[in-house]
Order: structure tokens, then sequence, then C-alpha cells
């Protein structure tokens, strides 16, 4: 009888067991305010990333176009990857000075692992990350990105 | 009132009085055969959206909602999508069996339809050893399962092939004692007698706790038979990859999983009409004016309703329980479904000979 | 015909599961040998995933290495970040402020509950269960989040640097957390209900893959597999980094040594990193976030190791530096690896699903092992 006694109480316990998991199932099918998926093409006017996101390096131009950036090459040395090359030139000042100044500013976002390293070497903050992340292109030529605009200067006073 | 038993006896009649006999039956035939297919296809449809849609509510996400309003054409789009795909055949396969296997699982799905009672009525083969005929009929698919597992020259498609066949042979026997059970209070293999047995009541409410538990060991065995999770050992995606149409794309893979939803839809119908009453409505006894409510309801809407709930059952099943060990599975079959089957079905022919059922 | 059907002169049949198979986790090739259904040998091959990350860190300075280690065990990148950050500090010796290891060690913990919330999803997905997947993502999603908010990325954070951390921690980081852990505690016990209780997952768990305490041991497994089968190696507690001394916390350890043994060990130590997080989010430090340390790190010549206790077991970082900038060689002990080398002893004699639901209870991370 003992046989048949552990025999019933294994079925009963597998049965209640397998119930057990099948109510949480349940209440979840009935309960559609717990669904937590978001339509994402769709909410991409409500979509708020954190502000430390790390997107893509960018480099913020005044109204002006005047930016921060010396040609220091900090975060060219600091960057690991090599995403970052700069080219630069020596601009001549009114007052007949010559001055160091970027040509280009050369970003490889193919080769970015947007580690940081780079924001966190700038001396003058000229550089910071954005919170774009929608990244795809149809070339891969594309990806390669000149982060000063054309005819821009450095900022009065940022040395 | 709209029924599909009057809408078959108008085109009957219509049939018969401008046709000669013999091609009023062919042209009868030919409408039976394309309704059956489109049903087919129509099934296939709506399954496979509920599954998806069940499946996103159970795991909190909204499941598919692009294509049409609340995604229901999605499958449609995937259907289209996989009649313009490829299909691919690996080299070493045997032509013949690979090529054939999908057309045999989808006959037997075709060949279940007929004694299944689809409304008051209506009935495609009325056969008087219908629960006979569909045990029998249902075996043949393990048939196709074997051919395309061992064809596609594919190991994984083999040990699912193999895991099936083991698996089904074995679940016929509970699925088959928990249908005797019925039979026995029925007295007749004919699926219409056992519906009209039920005008009284549905056998799972007449039949006390047995008729309960019979119900039960169907439901597991048919999910068995199905090759649906937590027994989908013979497609076990994350151990055999895809088991047994590991190797198929596009219509055939698509005719298989077709045949896996129709079969889904066929025992659960079945359940239905021996459990539930097939077509039968719900009634209580006494209660007059609800009684009268209840017959105001097409008999095709009761029996579809009904299927649809096991349905559902079924598909709560998958997306909740993990999956079983081959040996754990066979274990479960022999040492409790089949015992606890077989005393089922003594206590059974105690209530059936001594007259205790209501 | 042989080789063309795969079989052993013995009529084994020989299967190779992956590099691209669902049970495997990433490009992990298993060559099994089968008799019928039961496995009679398993033998990994590696190297489908490797990217000398190593030798990659010969060329990089001791500021920069630390962000390539996120891309070897990417869902313990935190943990990786900090032995690395660990064995510069060693070398320059930095003394790091209370604050900065006060929030490395939540950090490290957030990373170990997120890691064993993956895990948990994707071992039970691989015995069959597709649901709770989905629902480990839900709170793994809030854990995500808060590091986003605070580290500025969600997989691979890459928040340690030599001397502290990267920037302070977000104004909403102490509100969030204590959010995560209520919402959290409720939601662990559905975990139970759902999976751990189930009859079907428990016999596919119980008695499968076993090990003993001895050949743990000799197969060199640490973490949760080790810990499962008796073997005390929490290195927060045998050597602790930054702030783990001072914390009261259970290393769980367990005897049975079989695939359930596992799940229930990680299963608590989520329950543990709770705890460990109850107790510092109220008691942050004030003070720097970061030491002041010089901008080029030299390390002097010599040997350095360190190791932590990531969410699979013991990773260590061994230096050698020649006095430069840049490491003369580093090597990195990786958890994922010496646990992988016990799986053919752990599944040999059990059927292919035991094999799935122990290579799902070794917590296994594909580049990780191959680095």
């Amino acid at each position: 009888m003992g046989f048949l006694g552990e025999y019933i109480r294994t079925v009963y316990k597998s049965v209640a067991s397998l119930l057990k998991g099948m109510k949480m199932t349940g209440y979840y099918f009935t309960h559609h305010k717990e669904i937590i998926t978001q339509e994402y093409p769709d909410n991409r006017d409500t979509l708020i990333l954190p502000e430390r996101f790390r997107g893509e390096v960018v480099m913020p131009h005044t109204e002006s176009n005047e930016h921060r950036c010396t040609g220091c090459t900090a975060c060219e040395l600091a960057c690991p990857n090599g995403t970052i090359k700069i080219i630069t030139k020596f601009e001549v000042s009114p007052e007949g000075k010559k001055k160091k100044a970027i040509d280009t500013f050369i970003y490889h976002l193919e080769l970015c692992t947007m580690c940081n390293l780079c924001i966190v070497a700038c001396p003058t903050d000229a550089i910071k990350m954005a919170q774009s992340f929608e990244h795809s292109v149809y070339k891969r030529a594309d990806l390669t990105k000149v982060l000063n605009k054309p005819g821009s200067k450095l900022m009065e006073g940022v040395e | 009132m709209f029924s599909i038993e009057k809408i078959s006896g108008v085109v009957h009649t219509w049939l018969a009085s401008h046709l000669p006999a013999r091609i009023a039956l062919l042209s009868e035939f030919v409408i039976v055969g394309i309704l059956m297919i489109s049903l087919f296809a129509f099934l296939g449809l709506v399954l496979v959206f509920m599954e998806r849609k069940v499946s996103a509510y159970m795991q909190i996400r909204l499941g598919p909602n692009r294509v049409g309003p609340k995604g229901i054409f999605q499958t449609l789009a995937d259907t289209l999508k996989l009649i313009l795909k490829e299909g691919l055949r690996p080299t070493g396969a045997d032509k013949f069996l690979f090529n054939l296997a999908p057309y045999i699982v989808m006959m037997v799905a075709m060949l279940l339809m007929a004694p299944i009672p689809f409304a008051r009525n209506v009935q495609i083969w009325d056969v008087n050893i219908g629960v006979l005929y569909i045990s029998a009929i249902s075996s043949i698919s393990v048939i196709g399962i074997l051919m395309a597992g061992w064809s596609s020259n594919n190991k994984y498609s083999l040990l699912g092939a193999m895991r099936s066949g083991a698996q089904i042979v074995s679940y016929e026997l509970s699925a088959g004692l928990a249908i005797l059970s019925i039979v026995i209070l029925t007295g007749s293999l004919r699926v219409s007698d056992i519906v009209a047995s039920q005008a009284t009541g549905w056998w799972i409410f007449k039949g006390h706790i047995p008729a309960l538990i019979s119900f039960v060991i169907f439901i597991i065995a048919v999910t068995a038979e199905t090759n649906r999770a937590p027994f989908d050992l013979a497609e076990a995606e994350s151990e055999l990859t895809a088991g047994f149409h590991t190797e198929y794309s596009g219509m055939q893979f698509a005719l298989f999983f077709l045949a896996e939803y129709v079969n889904i839809f066929i025992v659960t119908a079945i359940g239905a009409t021996l459990f539930l009453g097939g077509w039968m409505p719900f009634h209580i006894g006494g209660w007059e004016a609800f009684n009268h409510i209840m017959d105001f309801i097409p008999s095709s809407i009761w029996f579809f309703g009904k299927t649809f709930f096991l349905i559902f059952i079924i598909m709560w099943f998958r997306w909740t329980f993990p999956r079983l060990r081959i040996d754990q599975l066979l274990n479960l079959e022999w040492r409790y479904l089949l015992p606890i089957g077989l005393f089922n079905l003594l206590l059974m022919t105690v209530i059936g000979i001594l007259g205790w059922h209501f | 015909m042989l080789e063309e059907i795969g079989t052993t002169e013995q009529g084994d049949l020989i299967i190779n599961v992956g590099p691209q198979h669902p049970a495997t986790h990433g490009v992990l090739h298993l060559v099994i040998t089968l008799n019928g259904e039961t496995i009679k040998k398993v033998d990994p091959h590696l190297g489908y995933i490797h990217r000398s990350i190593e030798k990659m860190c010969e060329s990089l300075t001791y500021r920069q290495f630390i962000y390539v280690t996120s891309r070897m065990d990417y869902l313990s990148s935190h943990i990786n970040n900090h032995g690395c950050a660990l064995v510069v500090e060693k070398g320059v010796q930095i003394e790091v402020p209370a604050r900065a290891q006060v929030i490395r060690v939540l950090m490290d913990e957030l990373t170990r509950v997120a890691s064993h919330l993956l895990w948990w999803g994707a071992m039970a997905m691989d015995v069959g269960a597709i649901t709770p997947f989905f629902h480990a993502f839900r709170e793994r999603e809030m854990i995500n989040d808060i590091m986003e908010e605070t580290c500025g990325a969600r997989l691979t954070m890459n928040y340690m640097v030599p001397g502290g951390v990267m920037a302070d921690i977000h104004p909403d980081f102490q509100r969030k957390v204590k959010e995560f852990v209520t919402e959290f505690k409720s939601k662990i016990d559905e975990y139970d209900e759902l999976v751990t209780g189930n009859i079907i997952f428990q016999s596919r768990m119980k008695g499968v893959g076993f090990i003993s305490k001895e050949d743990a041991i000799s197969y060199g497994c640490s973490g949760p597999v080790a810990r499962a089968s008796g073997v005390s190696c929490d290195i927060r507690k045998w050597y602790p980094y930054d702030c783990y001394s001072q914390l009261k916390f259970e290393e769980v350890i367990r005897t049975e040594g079989d695939s359930y043994a596992r799940y229930l060990v990680r299963m608590e130590e989520m329950r543990q990193s709770l705890n460990i997080i109850d107790q510092l989010i109220d008691a942050i430090p004030e003070g720097e976030f970061q030491a002041k340390t010089k901008a080029v790190l030299k390390l002097p010549k010599g040997e350095f190791y360190t190791m932590v206790e990531t969410a699979r077991g013991e990773f260590g970082v061994y230096v050698v530096s020649e006095g430069g900038t840049t490491p003369y060689r580093i090597k990195f002990r990786s958890p994922g690896f010496s646990n992988l080398s016990a799986l053919d002893h752990m599944s040999v004699g059990g059927k292919i699903g035991d094999l799935v639901a122990t290579m799902g209870t070794l917590d296994l991370v594909i580049p990780d092992i191959d680095r």
C-alpha cells in the first residue's frame, strides 16, 4: 500500500507543480498591461535616451561656426582603435602670428567602440558623445566623417 | 436561421434537379474537396496566428502587429514568402521519399477530417467505425515523419524521426484507451451516435471522475502524438535544430508546418466530440430559459468554440513547460499514463455495465 | 562509406553540434560521439571567435586595454574591467577612493544579477521552455537602463578606469536601484514558481551532469560550477578586493554536484547579490569617484596578477611589464575555458538532452572561452 500511496503522491505533486506554472503564464496572458515591449520605430518621438548614452562622437559648433578643438591630438593618442585622425595646419592670425589649428578632424565611426576615452582625454571639451544610435548607411565610406564643419574656427579664448 | 445544414441541402437539391444524378454527385465531391482544402489553408493561417499571439501575450510581448490591423495578415505574408522560396534538397537525399514525405503527412491530416461532425448533420463521411478509423489513420502520420527523417540524409533528422516514432507509437495506446472509455459508455463506434448520446449532457460531466481522468489522459496523449511541446522531442529546437524537417525549405516545409497545426485541430476536434459533446450546446438540467438561449447559438459555433478552447489549452502547455527527455517521455507513458488509463478503463466498464452514469 | 555517414568503427554516430547550433549560444563546435541517444564522447573544438585579444593588449596602453576585456565575457564585462583596473592599480600603486570602491562593487553585483538573469532565461530555453527567457529579460532590462544612465552603455560599459570609475553615479542611480531591488525580490519568487518547482524541469536537471568535488578541482572549475560540487572558491571571500572584505554575504555552496545544484547555486547567488546591494546602496560614502593619476601610466618591471569573481567564476589577469607604457605580455584566465573542459566528463553516459541541459548550467560565453 505504501508503494501506491507514494505513486499517488508523486502524481499529485507533479500535477500541482505543473498547474502552478500554468497559473503564472495564464496570469500574463490575461493581464495585457504587463506587456513591456515597445513598438520601436513608431515611438521614436517619445524615445528618450539618457544624456550619458554613447552613440557617436560629435564636435559641437556654436552659431557663429566656432568649435573648441585646438588640434592637440590628445584624443587621437587616447583612442585604442585609431578611430580619430587629426590633420593640423598653421593659421596666420591678422597680427602675423602663426598658430596651430585643425584642418580636418576625421572620425571613423566604423572603427569606434564608444569607449569614451577620447572624451575623457580632451582638455578643452571640444568633442562629446551624441545620443544618436541609428547608424546604418548604404556605403561603408559614409561612416567616415569629418567632424569640423567647413569654414569653422577655433573659439576665442580656448587654448 | 442560417446554418451549414440548410445551405448544403439547398445546394444538393439544386444540383440534383439540374444535373444528372452521377454528375451531381461528382460535382458535390468536387465542392466538398475544395471546401476541405480551403478549410485546411484557413485553419493553418488562423492557428499559426493564434499561436503567435498566445505565445506573445504569455511572454509579455505584443506579437505580430505590422501586417494588417493587429497583424492579422502576418501569416498570409509568411505563406507568400514560403511559396516564393526555393525548395532545397541536400545531395545524397533520397529524392523520391524526400519529396513524398510532406504529402503523406498532409494526406493523413486530410483523411482524418472525414468523420468529424462540424455542426448538426454536417459530416463528410459518417462511417460506422468512425472512432476506429480515426485511430487507424492517425498512426500513418508516423510513416511520413520517419520517411522525412530518413530520406534527408541528415543525422539530426534521423534522430528526430526515431524519437518521433517511439513517441507516437507509445502514446497512441493511451489516446486509444481514453477514446475507448467513451466508446464503452456510448456503445457505438459511429461518431454521430457518440454526439447524439451527449444530448442530455456531455460525457465529461456524465461519466463522473473516470471520464475526467480519461479526458486529461487524452489531452496529454494527443499533445504527445502531435509532437507539441512539452513533448516536441522530434523537433527539439535546442537539441536537434529542427528535427525531422531540418532539411526542408520553402513550400515543403510549409506543408509540414501546416500539417502540424491541422493535426492539432483534428485531435482537439475529436476530443471535443468525444468528451465535450461535439456540436451539442451546453445545457443545465431544469434551467429551461438558459437551455433555450444556448440552443439559439448555432451548432457550428459550439463545435469550433470547444475545439479552439482545447487548442488554447494545448498552446498554453507549450508556452509554459520545459521539454521532457526521451527516456522520461517514455517513462511517463508506460509508468503513469498507461496503468492509470487501463485502471480507468476498468472503472469505466463497471460504470457502464451498472449504468451509474447519468 | 563510413566517412560519408560519419560513424566510428564501432558503429557509433558522430554528430557535429555547432558551430551554428541553437544550444551552443555562439560559435562553439562540439563533436559528439553517440551510441543511439547516449553520449560516449564530447570533443569541444574552439577558435571560431578567437580575436587574439591578449596579443592586441600588448599594443595598447594601460588605460586603453581595459575596454577590450569587455568584449570577452560580455555578460559580466563590468567585472572583467574591474579585474584589469585592479591589476593596473596594483602595479602603479594607486589608492582607490572609498566612494569609487563602493560604486564598483555595486556595479559588479548588478552585472552579476544581469548575467545570471540571462543565464536563467537561456538555460530554460535550452531545456525547452521559451517563456522564461522573456520574463528574465524584463528584469534584465531594468539593470540595463540603470547601467545606461550611469555608465553610458548597456553591455560594454567601460566604466572602470585605473584609480576609480569614469564618471560619478547618476543622481537617479540610488532610487532606481532600490526600485529594482524591491521589484526583483518579488519576481525571483515568480521564477521559482515558473521553473524551479516544475516537475519536468527538476527531472531534467536532477542527477544530470554530475561532477565530484575532486574532479571539479582537478578540471580547474570555478564559480558556481565548482561551488555546486562543494568547492569553496569565491574570490570575493578568499581574496577580497575593493570593499568586499567589509560586506556580509554568504558564499553559496552545495554538495550535490549536478545540474540542479548549479541551478540552485546561481539562483541563491542572485539573492546574495541583492543582499550586498541592499547593504551598500544607502552607504555610498562621499568623496572623489576617481583618484588623481598621472596622464601616462607605467607599470614597474615585473609580473602582476589579480583575480576577480565574475558571474562565471575566477577571472585572472596576469601582466608582465618591462617598465613601458604597454604590457609586455598579458594573459587572461577565463572561467569559461576551464568549465568547458569538464563538459566531456559531465555529459558522458547521458542523453543528448542531458548534454544540452548541462551546457546550459555551465553558463558558457563563447567569446570568453576563445578570447
